[in-house]
């Protein structure tokens, strides 16, 4: 055989080879396709491509690996017990830049779906490999690794903490200064998932000097990058009181209120959400929300959007609320009890409810003041539906009591007490005739409503055992009024009427 | 003695007479002698008695007045006491109305200060309004920036596709399909194709790398420092034929500004120029010795010892200078030595 014809075997060989993981890439990139490829064992076909001479073959087998690995947990765990990822960590740090890119993204692919397959990846070394890939020049390389590094650091503390100490943060921070969009992104949702977990972690992320660049990437216009820096920021001021001061020292304030309008409905609600990490920790920092005017551009995002995007809004509301009562009045005054009870009333989410349900007993518990701020409202009444209501959820039942207590603890009210004598269940009666029975004898208008309301006449429908709280105050009330008035609205007088009528002797 | 036999027979009965009247005697005696004893012991009794009666009298006045004098003072004490007390309560009492008004008055002024109160709130609802409407504005301005941009991205689309079909044009004879003869006037598109020009198969030009959108530089808050446009040309301008340059090209190098170095645009007695004289002159002023600083004693005998220039050279005069001026060297003469090449 001459010399021509031997080359041209190799030839073949190479072109068949070059065509079949071709194919088996641009297959995987549909999710169909992932059960039959399985079933046809395409992983231990694929591994001997990954040591194939003709780089071309290599990167497109290692981009083969990552697409199924990507769908497909069973396929993930197979890529790991056929001892793929030691090879691929070799290759990190010797090949050139697109085989870097696509064993990021196995790497990426496999540590997606659970912790164990994130371990496998941190025992077989993977870390330091990416580590040095985030040193490259390349902004595709860095943007792979740093991606790979944001998934395996996304599921537990250990594993995060095995992310930091293999130098990640500082280079991490580097790659959030660089100019491309993608690769900022990236950086900022890996140090997001780094930073969430504890707060360790997240003063390790503060001491690399983060904080001030992504304090000033809040400013940029790209939608999915503030989403990402945002998140960033409230996982880190989310752990403690020093933390969320370091992220406020940044002076994000009055810039993150630019967020709560932007047209993007993630880009709101992490707004907010960051928000409500800061704002929850202490009453200086609420107060140095509320004197910034964040209430009201957090009041104008609940406005504005529907479902869950509401929730971290609502929440701060309630943890500026519940700090002090010259917090929850500026929450009224910035007209904030009006969205939350839209969102009581229209919500189909139990757990918005029950937030919502929370935020109002939490501005209502103050003062007097404030419960008739919030009565007035009417919201009195479908917190008690919501509370009565058997289907819905124990959390919301539960929160929808406590704040009705509390309101009603306080409240003075009248008008707004009146309709929910009706309905009430006895623990919460007991609160409602306490009420009444602290103001009416003090007021003789109220006296008079109350008589030609029908409360009185309720008051004396209601059974209570003797000597309870509630029996005490049916018994103030009842000796704010004259003896007859009492005895005419007790139940079973027109009865009383009609028998005395018959016993009475007629004076002839 | 008769007398005496009866004194013999008395005596007889004498002893017994004797012995009778003594026992009568002896029990009159103890009588008498009981009856003394007890009226003596009744009168001692009696005495002492009195004694003791006056005694005991004596004691009680001076416990009385002892007991007197004690409970007055005992008195006095308490009264002092009681005193004090009352004036130690009234005391309180102001003190208590002076507190009381104080702390009402720091508490109303300081801690719960309703006007301050009432004026924070309505500076915080001053506050909120202004960054509503601020942040309204800022919506509005977004708004306004997006709609902007779909609508150049609109116009810039049916620019190019009426630069494609410029072929639809209509021509004299045959009506183009957006100018029907049955219209009134042409179609807004048919207006579009005869502004338009037509698209050559040429390539585009790249674009040039000063025409960055604004937003594509992330991390540069300005534009390039040097013009990012071409320069105008001049108006009614002919292209003139031959293989010129293209006059922006030609101005833009004419008129590119000056660029001078520093040591150029640093002025002769710049104050760094005068400040550095001055140091050095310092220097020069202060130097002790020239000596370089060694840093161990036997520095010095590693030294080297330099031979001066006479000693180095050969020995004798130096020729050159002298004996002749030029450098001359025979190894690289071509010819023989009276030539006049070398």
């Amino acid at each position: 055989m001459s010399q021509r014809q031997v080359l041209q075997v190799f030839e073949q060989y190479q072109r068949a080879r070059t065509h079949f993981v071709q194919a088996v890439a641009e297959l995987s990139a549909r999710p169909q396709n992932i059960g039959t490829l399985r079933d046809a064992g395409v992983i231990s076909l694929l591994r001997p491509l990954l040591l194939d001479v003709v780089p071309t073959i290599q990167q497109t087998a290692a981009l083969a690996l990552g697409r199924l690995a990507y769908f497909n947990d069973d396929l993930a765990e197979a890529v790991v017990k056929e001892d793929i990822l030691p090879q691929l960590v070799c290759s990190l740090s010797e090949q050139n830049r697109f085989y870097k890119k696509a064993a990021a993204f196995v790497l990426r692919a496999v540590g997606k779906h659970s912790p164990q397959l994130a371990q496998a990846i941190v025992e077989c070394g993977a870390l330091e490999a990416l580590v040095i890939c985030l040193e490259d020049f390349d902004p595709g390389v860095k943007e792979g690794a740093a991606w790979a590094l944001g998934y395996i650091a996304r599921h537990n503390s250990e594993l995060s903490q095995a992310v930091v100490d293999a130098g990640a943060v500082p280079l991490l921070v580097l790659c959030i200064q660089e100019p491309e969009i993608a690769l900022k992104r990236i950086a900022a949702s890996t140090l997001s998932d780094i930073s969430k977990h504890s707060p360790e972690l997240a003063q390790t992320v503060v001491d690399a000097g983060a904080i001030a660049y992504l304090a000033q990437m809040i400013l940029n216009p790209d939608a999915k990058l503030k989403c990402q820096v945002l998140s960033a920021l409230s996982q880190i001021a989310k752990h403690s009181v020093d933390l969320a001061e370091l992220v406020v020292e940044a002076e994000i304030f009055p810039v993150v209120l630019t967020c709560m309008k932007d047209s993007d409905e993630y880009v709101k609600k992490n707004g907010a959400t960051l928000i409500r990490e800061i704002a929850k920790h202490s009453p200086e920092l609420s107060q140095f929300i509320v004197n910034a005017g964040g209430v009201a551009a957090v009041i104008d995002c609940i406005g504005s959007c529907k479902g869950t995007v509401r929730l971290p809004g609502i929440m701060m509301l309630g943890y500026v609320a519940a700090h002090s009562e010259n917090l929850s009045m500026a929450v009224i005054v910035s007209k904030g009890i009006p969205p939350l009870c839209t969102c009581l009333l229209e919500e189909h989410e139990d757990h918005i409810k029950a937030a919502a349900a929370w935020a109002l007993g939490q501005i209502g518990r103050h003062t007097p003041e404030h419960a008739r701020a919030v009565a007035e409202t009417n919201v009195l009444g479908t917190l008690l539906s919501m509370y009565m209501d058997i289907r819905s959820s124990e959390d919301l039942q539960l929160k929808a009591k406590r704040a009705l207590k509390n309101i009603l603890q306080k409240c003075t009210y009248l008008p707004a007490l009146e309709p929910l004598l009706h309905d009430a269940p006895p623990n919460i009666m007991k609160h409602i005739v306490g009420q009444f029975s602290k103001v009416l004898p003090h007021d003789s208008k109220a006296r008079r409503l109350f008589v030609t309301s029908g409360g009185l006449k309720k008051v004396q429908e209601i059974k209570a055992e003797p000597g309870s709280l509630l029996q005490e105050y049916i018994n103030t009330i009842n000796n704010c009024y004259p003896e007859e008035v009492v005895r005419y609205y007790s139940p079973g007088y027109s009865e009383m009427l009609l028998e005395r009528v018959e016993n009475y002797q007629p004076v002839l | 003695m008769a007398a005496l036999v009866r004194l013999e027979t008395r005596l007889s009965r004498l002893r017994e007479e004797y012995f009778l009247k003594n026992r009568s005697v002896d029990e009159d005696r103890k009588i008498v002698y009981k009856a003394a004893v007890k009226i003596q012991s009744w009168f001692r009794g009696c005495r002492v008695r009195a004694y003791l009666r006056y005694l005991n009298k004596m004691a009680i006045s001076i416990q009385k007045w002892w007991r007197g004098y004690q409970s007055r003072r005992y008195f006095r004490k308490m009264i002092k006491t009681a005193y004090f007390i009352m004036k130690m309560n009234f005391y309180n009492e102001m003190a208590v109305r002076i507190q009381k008004r104080w702390r009402g008055y720091y508490v109303r002024k300081y801690t719960h200060n309703y006007y301050a109160l009432k004026k924070y709130l309505e500076a915080i609802s001053l506050n909120n309004e202004i960054v509503r409407n601020e942040l309204q504005e800022y919506a509005e301005m977004n708004e306004k920036k997006k709609k902007k941009k779909d609508l150049e991205k609109k116009e810039k689309e049916k620019k190019y596709k009426a630069r494609k079909m410029h072929y639809l044009l209509s021509t004299e004879q045959i009506a183009g399909i957006y100018n029907s003869p049955f219209r009134k006037f042409p179609d807004p598109m048919e207006l579009l194709l005869r502004q338009s020009k037509p698209l050559s198969h040429r390539q585009q030009q790249p674009k040039s790398p000063f025409t960055y959108d604004l937003y594509d530089w992330p991390t540069c808050k300005r534009p390039p420092a040097f013009p990012t446009g071409e320069p105008l040309p001049p108006i009614g301008r002919q292209k003139p034929q031959g293989p010129f340059r293209d006059a922006a090209e030609v101005l833009r190098q004419r008129y590119k500004p000056l660029e001078p170095t520093l040591r150029v645009a640093a002025s002769i007695s710049s104050p760094l120029e005068k400040a550095r004289e001055e140091m050095k002159r310092e220097e020069w002023r202060k130097c002790i010795h020239d000596n370089e600083f060694l840093p161990f004693s036997s520095y010095h005998k590693n030294e080297k010892y330099e031979l001066s220039i006479h000693a180095s050279e050969k020995i004798g005069k130096e020729t050159y200078g002298i004996k002749h001026f030029r450098e001359v060297q025979p190894n690289k003469w071509i010819a023989g030595k009276n030539s006049c090449i070398s």
